[in-house]
C-alpha cells in the first residue's frame, strides 16, 4: 500500500524533503514507519519518544495501523504562536 | 468564529470587529509578538512553519472547546506563517463576551491550548545561526 509522509520544521531540514511517497507493507503502524525511516534518515532516531504522530491531520498513537492512501506526519514538539520564555 | 492562518501581517481591528456584537460588553485581545531576544541571544526574526490543513482544524477545535466552556459571544484566532519580524504579531486571539471575566479566561485558555496542540513551529534566526524551538524554551541548535 502507499502512504504519503509529510515533514515540517526541523524534520524538513533534516530530511531535505517536504513530502515522501512510500510503498509500505499492509498494517504497518506509524511507530514502525518512523523506525523504518530511521535507516534512511538516521537523525530521525534523535526524536524517538518526543515526536507525536498524525494520520490524515488527526493525532494518533504510535500503534495506529496505516491504511492505503493515508497522509502521515511526524510532529516535532510544537512551539505555538506566542514567543514565550 | 473565525480561524485564519496567513503569511500576511495581522492587524487586530478587523478581528475585533468580527467578534463584537451589540450584546458584547467585553473584548479580550491577546497578541503574541516577536521579541528581539531569547535565552540571552539577540533574535533577528522568526520563521514559522505550519502543517496548515491540520493547524486550521486544531485551531477550530480550540475555539470550539473554549466556546463550549465559557458563555462567550464569539472568538477569532489568527496565526502567521513564514518570516515574522521583531515587533510583528505572530498569534492573535480575540474573544467577545457579555462580561469581562469569561472573555479574559477564555482568551487565556485558548492561547494555552494553541501552544499545546496546534502543529505550527517557529525557528529563531539570530546572528550566526538559527534553531527550531522545540518545547518551552528549549532549542535544537543547528549552527549555519
Amino acid at each position: 500500500m502507499k502512504v504519503r509522509v509529510k515533514f515540517f520544521a526541523a524534520l524538513h531540514d533534516m530530511t531535505g524533503q517536504r513530502e515522501l511517497n512510500l510503498e509500505v507493507r499492509d498494517g504497518l503502524t506509524v511507530g514502525e514507519l518512523q523506525r523504518d525511516l530511521c535507516a534512511r534518515f538516521p537523525r530521525l532516531a534523535d526524536y524517538s519518544g518526543s515526536l507525536m504522530y498524525s494520520v490524515n491531520a488527526e493525532y494518533v498513537p504510535a500503534d495506529y495501523p496505516l491504511s492505503d492512501g493515508d497522509e502521515v506526519a511526524f510532529i516535532p514538539p510544537v512551539s505555538g504562536g506566542a514567543h514565550a520564555h | 468564529m473565525l480561524i485564519s492562518i496567513t503569511a500576511d501581517p495581522l492587524e487586530p481591528q478587523p478581528f475585533i470587529g468580527h467578534v463584537r456584537r451589540d450584546e458584547t460588553g467585553a473584548v479580550a485581545l491577546f497578541l503574541g509578538v516577536v521579541r528581539n531576544n531569547n535565552l540571552g541571544r539577540r533574535v533577528l526574526h522568526l520563521e514559522y512553519d505550519a502543517y496548515t490543513e491540520m493547524a486550521e482544524k486544531k485551531l477550530r477545535q480550540v475555539a470550539e472547546e473554549v466556546a463550549a466552556r465559557w458563555p462567550i459571544t464569539d472568538i477569532a484566532i489568527a496565526h502567521r506563517t513564514g518570516r515574522v519580524e521583531i515587533g510583528e504579531t505572530s498569534l492573535l486571539v480575540v474573544v467577545s463576551s457579555p462580561h469581562r471575566h469569561e472573555a479574559f479566561e477564555a482568551c487565556q485558555q485558548a492561547v494555552d491550548r494553541i501552544k499545546e496542540v496546534v502543529p505550527i513551529w517557529k525557528k529563531e534566526v539570530w546572528e550566526g545561526g538559527e534553531s527550531w524551538l522545540e518545547g518551552e524554551g528549549q532549542t535544537a541548535v543547528q549552527p549555519q
